[in-house]
Formats: C-alpha cells, sequence, structure tokens
C-alpha cells in the first residue's frame, strides 16, 4: 500500500468514528455510548488480551533464546554484564524492570549511514527512545488522573499526581504538563513516520490507525479540560454509576464527552488484535525474559519423544553372520 | 491444553486483572453520592447563566480577577442586563455564603483544589 493510502485511509476512519458518537447522541442513542458501548470494550479488551496471552503461553520456549546485549557470564576474570546478558532469574527479573519502565531496547537505538568513502558508520538515535518514553508515561500519568472520575473519595496518589503535573500553575484549569507533553510526543511519533524515507515505506494503516485514534483522544479530552467545556459532575455521575455496575446516563454532558469516551473504548477494543498488545506482550518475550545459561543447565525440548533406534551393536547382532559371509569387517567375533 | 511457565504468567494475569478492575472493587457495593451545593434561597439568577457557571466559572474568576488587579475595574455587566460587582468575597460569597456547603462539595466530589484561598480568606464556617 503505498504511503499516502496508509495514512488517509486510517485517518478517514477515526474522522468517521468521530462522527459516529455525534451522531448518536444527536438521534438520543446516548445509553448506548454510554453504557452498552464502554462495557463491551471493557469485555473485549479483557477477554482479548486473555485469549491473546493464553495462546503466548501455549507455545513452548524450549531453547534460550535471549538477544544478547553485553558480555555474557564465563570465567571470574571476564567481566559479566548483568543487565545486558542476564544469566539468573534476578538478573532477568531487573533487565525486565528496566525494559518495561525506561524502554532500554530503544534507547540502543542505532542510525545507520553511509559517509564517503564509502563508510558504513553507525551514530546513537534517542529520539525514538525520548519521543516513546514521553508517550507512554505522560499517558500512564493521565489515566492514573483519571481516576479521580472513579473513586470517591479520590484516592492520595491521584491528588499527588494532579499537583505534581499541574506544578507551573498556568491558567485555570492549570495546564497539567502531561497533556502538553503527550501531544509534543505523539506529533513526534507520527511525523518520524512521515517523513524520515525509510519510515515511511515500512508504515502500514495499522501503524497510522492507533496514532490517529490516540490523537482523537487526547485532543478530544484536552479540548473537554480546557476549551470546550462539559459538565464533569455528571461526567464523574455516569462514570461512578459505571464502576458500581448501576447505570444511569446524566442528561446533557456534552458530545465532546461522547467522543472522548468512544475514542477510548474503540481504543480498547481495537487493542488486542493490534500491535497494541505489547503492552502484555512485552513480559512475554522470549527475547528479553530468558536468563542466558544454555552452557550451564540443559534446557530439554517439550515435545521431543522418545526416538525409535536401531544402534550399530544391534545392527551388527542382526546381520553379523551375513557380513562375515561377504568378508566385512565386524567389531566383535 | 498445556500452559508452559504458568506458575509465573496465571499470577501475572491475576495482578494486571486487580490493578485494571481498580475503580471496580474500590467502590464495589457503594452507592455513589452526587454533591449537593447548597444554593442561595434570595437570588435566583447568578452573573451569568447556570450551564455556563457550571462548566466555567473558573475562567470567569480567572478573567474577573486579572481585570480587577491589573486594570483597577470592578464591574461586571451581566447577559441579563444587571451590573454586579467583580469580587469573591464582595461578590460571589454574598449569595454563596459558606465555602463548605457550596464551592467544596463539587470540587471535593472531582478532586479540584483551586488555588483562590492561598490568597483569599476563605469565609469562617459556622461549626
Amino acid at each position: 500500500m503505498s504511503a499516502q493510502k496508509s495514512i488517509l485511509y486510517p485517518l478517514v476512519a477515526v474522522l468517521v468514528l468521530i462522527l459516529i458518537p455525534v451522531i448518536g447522541v444527536k438521534l438520543g442513542l446516548s445509553y448506548f455510548f454510554a453504557v452498552v458501548v464502554p462495557y463491551a470494550a471493557f469485555v473485549i479488551f479483557f477477554g482479548g488480551i486473555l485469549c491473546k496471552i493464553v495462546n503466548w503461553a501455549r507455545s513452548p520456549v524450549p531453547f534460550r533464546i535471549t538477544t544478547t546485549c553485553g558480555q555474557g557470564k564465563s570465567f571470574d576474570w571476564v567481566k559479566h554484564n548483568k543487565f545486558d546478558n542476564p544469566f539468573t532469574n534476578k538478573q532477568v527479573f531487573v533487565r525486565m524492570v528496566l525494559e518495561v519502565l525506561c524502554f532500554r531496547s530503544l534507547f540502543r537505538n542505532l542510525k545507520m549511514e553511509l559517509r564517503d568513502g564509502p563508510k558504513l558508520t553507525y551514530g546513537s538515535a534517542k529520539w525514538l527512545w525520548l519521543g516513546a518514553l514521553a508517550f507512554h508515561w505522560s499517558f500512564l500519568i493521565i489515566l492514573l488522573r483519571h481516576m479521580r472520575f472513579f473513586a470517591q473519595p479520590v484516592p492520595g496518589f491521584v491528588d499527588m499526581l494532579q499537583s505534581v503535573d499541574g506544578f507551573f500553575e498556568l491558567g485555570v484549569p492549570q495546564l497539567f504538563l502531561t497533556d502538553a507533553v503527550i501531544v509534543a510526543a505523539l506529533t513526534y511519533l507520527f511525523l518520524r513516520r512521515v517523513v524520515v524515507p525509510q519510515l515511511r515505506y515500512i508504515s502500514l494503516p495499522s501503524d497510522y490507525f492507533p496514532l490517529f485514534l490516540l490523537f482523537g483522544l487526547i485532543l478530544s479530552g484536552i479540548g473537554m479540560r480546557y476549551f470546550f467545556k462539559v459538565d464533569i459532575i455528571k461526567v464523574k455521575e455516569l462514570a461512578m454509576s459505571l464502576v458500581i455496575l448501576k447505570p444511569t446516563v446524566p442528561e446533557g454532558i456534552g458530545a465532546l464527552f461522547y467522543v472522548h469516551l468512544f475514542m477510548l473504548c474503540v481504543l480498547f477494543a481495537y487493542f488486542p488484535f493490534s500491535k497494541l498488545t505489547h503492552m502484555a506482550g512485552v513480559f512475554l518475550s522470549p527475547t528479553r525474559n530468558l536468563a542466558n545459561n544454555s552452557r550451564y543447565k540443559r534446557h530439554v525440548n517439550p515435545w521431543d519423544y522418545p526416538v525409535k533406534v536401531h544402534t550399530y551393536e544391534e545392527y551388527e547382532e542382526e546381520f553379523r553372520e551375513k557380513m562375515k559371509e561377504v568378508g566385512l569387517p565386524v567389531e566383535k567375533e | 491444553m498445556k500452559i508452559y511457565d504458568g506458575r509465573k504468567i496465571i499470577p501475572g494475569i491475576l495482578i494486571a486483572a486487580v490493578i485494571f478492575s481498580f475503580p471496580f472493587w474500590l467502590n464495589f457495593g457503594k452507592a455513589a453520592v452526587p454533591p449537593k451545593p447548597k444554593l442561595p434561597k434570595e437570588v435566583k439568577n447568578c452573573v451569568e447563566p447556570t450551564t455556563f457557571m457550571r462548566t466555567s466559572h473558573m475562567q470567569l474568576l480567572n478573567e474577573w480577577r486579572d481585570i480587577v488587579v491589573r486594570e483597577n475595574f470592578r464591574l461586571f455587566a451581566a447577559p441579563d442586563g444587571k451590573e454586579h460587582l467583580m469580587s469573591l468575597q464582595n461578590g460571589c460569597l454574598k449569595c454563596h455564603e459558606s465555602k463548605a456547603d457550596f464551592c467544596d462539595q463539587c470540587h471535593n466530589y472531582l478532586d479540584v483544589k483551586p488555588y483562590c484561598w492561598d490568597c483569599h480568606l476563605a469565609p469562617k464556617e459556622n461549626k
């Protein structure tokens, strides 16, 4: 698929997805969009992720296929790089924590260039790492901040996050830094696919669709907070009624809220079937979560079955007389 | 069906499920109590329509503060033609007497901590 189509199709899809709740609420389907869709999305999200994980867990990983990014354990006088080439499960744990929280594999990202000569050169390329880190952490903080709509009284950590996030007290309502950071990071993550020719070539609609979906989600949220107000008392009433499983839909929340909610639901429902499952998959990637101890421990292939073999001794036993007759050498007389 | 590494994966799934369903079990069996801000009895209309005040009072107050502090101008012409004093203590609080019964109702409900009272004196509540 050409680059233009790869961008255009998901963009149109997201625009249509934005229009659906707008029209739906106008037609009086607010119960459907406020109750049925969120519950369905939640179930699809959990069920889908669970199926994925079970599917992964059913695949045997008989051998150690760790990516070794440093000196493996060897003689005592060779310095072992514990977290880039883990040997024990404890070291694997540290490696996984660093991977999940700090994205170390992206930190190792390199840029390859042919310089005059021609000489192949490698340089460090940290922008992807920085953009990914900024995006993921902002998203997590924003998600946690939203817990103020889902709990009463609001838990203390939300309060803390809000005051740190709104530290600069810019404007009213206070500008949350994560709101600004996530838009910047997402813009970068989008632009790098468009601007870098190699990335544009390999980018598919399934790469752009989540980006546009997230843009829709985030911009509708920012819009609600700072510009086109909705009645958030009613929003919390709805959210609380959903989590205590007695859904009631207050009247007149505002269409933008339904857009925001619908974007979220689509994201949740889309999650297990897309590249976004890396959220669960990162924990099960065999190139990260295995200790590199093949030389110290025997790993038996689980689908090995006892193979019926016919050894030379048995062979000779069977054909000794015939072998002697034709003059073949035998080991035992 | 054989699950490999179930001893690690199943607890992992359970932990993730507990974390992700956090809003459900935190509120389990509780009824959500919506806030009840106490409205003034004598006056029925605020400076702007109720729907606007509900969603945008903070921005209005922010504008008021800037106008009052920077331009020393204190009169606000409401859409209904009346004039109001742009003042928190001598304007808003004239009708909405109690911070605890009015402001804090929704602010606590949604965990909003406006910094009005960093400078302004909060009204003394009768306890």
